[in-house]
């Protein structure tokens, strides 16, 4: 056999080896699997059609305040695990806790399923409530008893993870 | 108003089943060794090898079945282990057709051509992958046999000590007439189903009963028990059977699992600390291993007399090879004395005809295989589904740096047999079982999550007309 046929097949089989083995990354690369990310605002701006049910649902849900000027325009998560989620306030519940349901879902293992919610009451204040959670919120410092307007840029804990209301 | 709240949402994604890809990457598998099969004619004898169309029918059939068999009955299983044990076994079969091409290495004294029986190992090998995928429906019902699979692996460690020593090493059990079978390689994995369903219900104990000294965590002394029973036990096996290579795949294995179980850093201390000194004793009393060590230390000393050790021979080899290999076919590895060099030391030729470049392939392979386990432990939901993938693939990874780090000088030379590469029928057939459970583990761990129940309170309320 001449010697350029067996360098060539040398060569080859080296290459096609190599192959074998950048394809398989390249399988591994494309298996990801386990949770995903979605910015939900993204996609909801480019299909508008989907708004419709959204506005609906919103319209059958009780007494929609306008929102106020100055208020908070979003909650932003600032320690745990979701640390830089935000959620934009408008005019909506936000629940928080560890149900599958919840606006925020918190995993983390201090958070009950249903912990807290936070809501605008008729005026537009943003309220947060404990929903009867085994290990409670707290505003600031406080244990939270009764539902409790909340102040601009005031931590809410639950758990591991804060919150707080931002312009 | 805008509708949309501006949240993100992080939300469970199941693998997708991959079945396509698995047979697209199976057909390229079977394809590389009859490649390299081509080369080795071609290098040899001047034309490809009669029998080509066969042997590459036979192989892709053989594939073919065990792919079926895993869409069948695991169908969310990972994409790249069959392939890559598939590549890995189809190459060990052309090196060692290869080297009986040799006389000098074929001669009746060291077992004539090994290639037809190792093929008929492969068969038998897949036809147990098939079985352990068909019969064990459920990884669990392993964790029923924790005890039982403790006393086995102990049965099949100590029997080798009442069958004659096989160059030096009492590894094997012979059968007159039949043949001989190496227990160690079964034991791996019986072992790790041991250490699995011990650990599972252990590692609270282990973990936190412990005192904290000098930023250790030491473990109680009846906690300590387990560990010093293995030790013991793998100690006496590198004594009275003078193997190093199992000694340390047996214990490496434990301390791994013991880790990933506790996270405590202090059993890899106390691990390394027991290991090093059990080997120095053993390496200074020992006659065997005290030879293995020198020969470690200083592989030329013979050579000025013209007495090459093989580990010397074996560096040599790689040496040769450079970057690029000498091509299949064309190296000097049947010059490696001794009878290890189908089985033993057949990195030695890879590394001396396709070179430090098909070595690392080869090494890569192997890395993929046991990233793949280590995935699906990660990727499992149950604690010992988690740790015995975590125990399978790092024995695998254990096993591969002996021999790998054994053969290139990291560690002292030992005899043990290169997962599915190498010439020896036990290793094939335990090897397939093997990643034929890392299969099974990883079909449960991507198989989609079964829908949660509705909650009662989520449906509408509704007027019961009675």
């Amino acid at each position: 056999m001449s010697e350029l046929t067996l360098t060539v097949m040398r060569l080859g089989f080296l290459a096609v080896l190599w192959l074998f083995v950048i394809v398989a990354v390249q399988v591994i690369r494309s298996d990801l699997f386990g949770t995903k990310v979605t910015q939900r605002a993204g996609r909801r701006a480019e299909a508008p059609a989907r708004a419709a049910p959204q506005q609906q649902r919103q319209q059958a849900a009780p007494a929609q305040p306008r929102q106020r000027r100055g208020g908070p325009t979003k909650l932003v998560v600032s320690q745990g695990s979701l640390t830089g989620t935000t959620v934009a306030l408008q005019g909506q519940t936000i629940t928080l806790g560890r149900a599958h349901d919840s606006t925020i879902v918190l995993d983390d293992d201090f958070a009950s399923s249903r912990h807290a919610r936070i809501y605008p009451d008729r005026d537009g204040q943003w309220i947060v409530e404990d929903l009867g959670s085994t290990n409670g919120t707290y505003l600031e410092r406080a244990r939270l008893t009764t539902p409790t307007p909340i102040p601009l840029g005031a931590p809410i804990r639950i758990g591991k993870t804060v919150i707080e209301l931002r312009k | 108003m805008s509708s949309a709240s501006n949240t993100t949402t992080i939300s469970p994604v199941g693998a997708p089943n991959r079945r396509n890809t698995e047979l697209a990457l199976l057909l390229f598998a079977v394809a590389i060794p009859l490649l390299a099969y081509a080369n080795v004619g071609l290098a040899k004898h001047g034309s490809v090898p009669a029998g080509m169309l066969g042997y590459g029918l036979g192989m892709g059939g053989f594939a073919l079945v065990a792919h079926l068999v895993v869409r069948k009955f695991a169908p969310y299983a990972d994409p790249l282990m069959l392939p890559i044990a598939t590549l890995l076994n189809g190459l060990g079969l052309v090196l060692i057709y290869r080297l009986d091409q040799e006389p000098s290495v074929t001669t009746p004294a060291l077992g004539g051509p090994r290639a037809p029986g190792q093929l008929l190992w492969s068969g038998l090998a897949v036809l147990l992958f098939i079985a352990v995928i068909v019969f064990l429906k459920d990884h669990r019902i392993l964790n029923r046999y924790t005890y039982i699979s403790g006393a086995a692996a102990l049965l099949l460690l100590i029997a080798p000590m009442f069958f004659p020593a096989v160059n030096g090493s009492r590894l094997w059990i012979v059968i007159p007439g039949v043949g001989s079978i190496q227990p160690g390689e079964f034991a791996k994995i019986v072992l790790a189903v041991f250490f699995s369903g011990y650990l599972m219900v252990k590692r609270d104990a282990l973990a936190l009963a412990s005192r904290r000294f000098m930023g250790m965590y030491l473990p109680r002394g009846r906690d300590l028990g387990p560990i010093l029973v293995i030790w013991a036990v793998s100690m006496g096996i590198l004594i009275v059977e003078t193997d190093l290579g199992s000694t340390l795949l047996y214990f490496g294995l434990f301390v791994v699992m013991l880790y990933v179980a506790t996270e405590r850093t202090s059993w890899i201390v106390f691990g390394l600390l027991l290991a090093g000194g059990g080997a120095t004793v053993v390496g200074m009393t020992s006659s065997h291993v005290k030879v293995r060590i020198n020969e470690w230390l200083d592989p030329m000393q013979g050579v000025a007399q013209g007495l090459a050790s093989e580990a010397a021979q074996v560096r040599w080899s790689f040496g040769s090879g450079g970057v690029l290999g000498t091509g299949l076919g064309q190296g000097y590895s049947r010059l490696i004395g001794g009878i290890g060099v189908k089985s033993d030391y057949i990195l030695a030729t890879v590394g001396e005809e396709l070179g430090l470049a098909g070595v690392m392939a080869v090494l890569l392979l192997y890395g993929l295989l046991v990233e793949r386990g280590m995935r699906t432990a990660l990727a499992a939901r149950d604690p010992f589904g988690k740790l015995l993938a975590v125990g399978l693939s790092s024995a695998m990874a254990i096993q591969v740096f002996v021999v790998a780090g054994g053969v290139t000088g990291l560690i002292p030379l030992t005899g043990m047999t290169m997962p599915f590469l190498a010439q020896g029928g036990s290793s094939v057939v335990a090897n397939w079982a093997l990643v034929a459970i890392l299969l099974r583990i990883s079909d449960t761990a991507r198989r989609p999550a079964p829908a949660p129940a509705p909650s009662p309170d989520s449906e509408p309320t509704q007027v019961v007309r009675l």
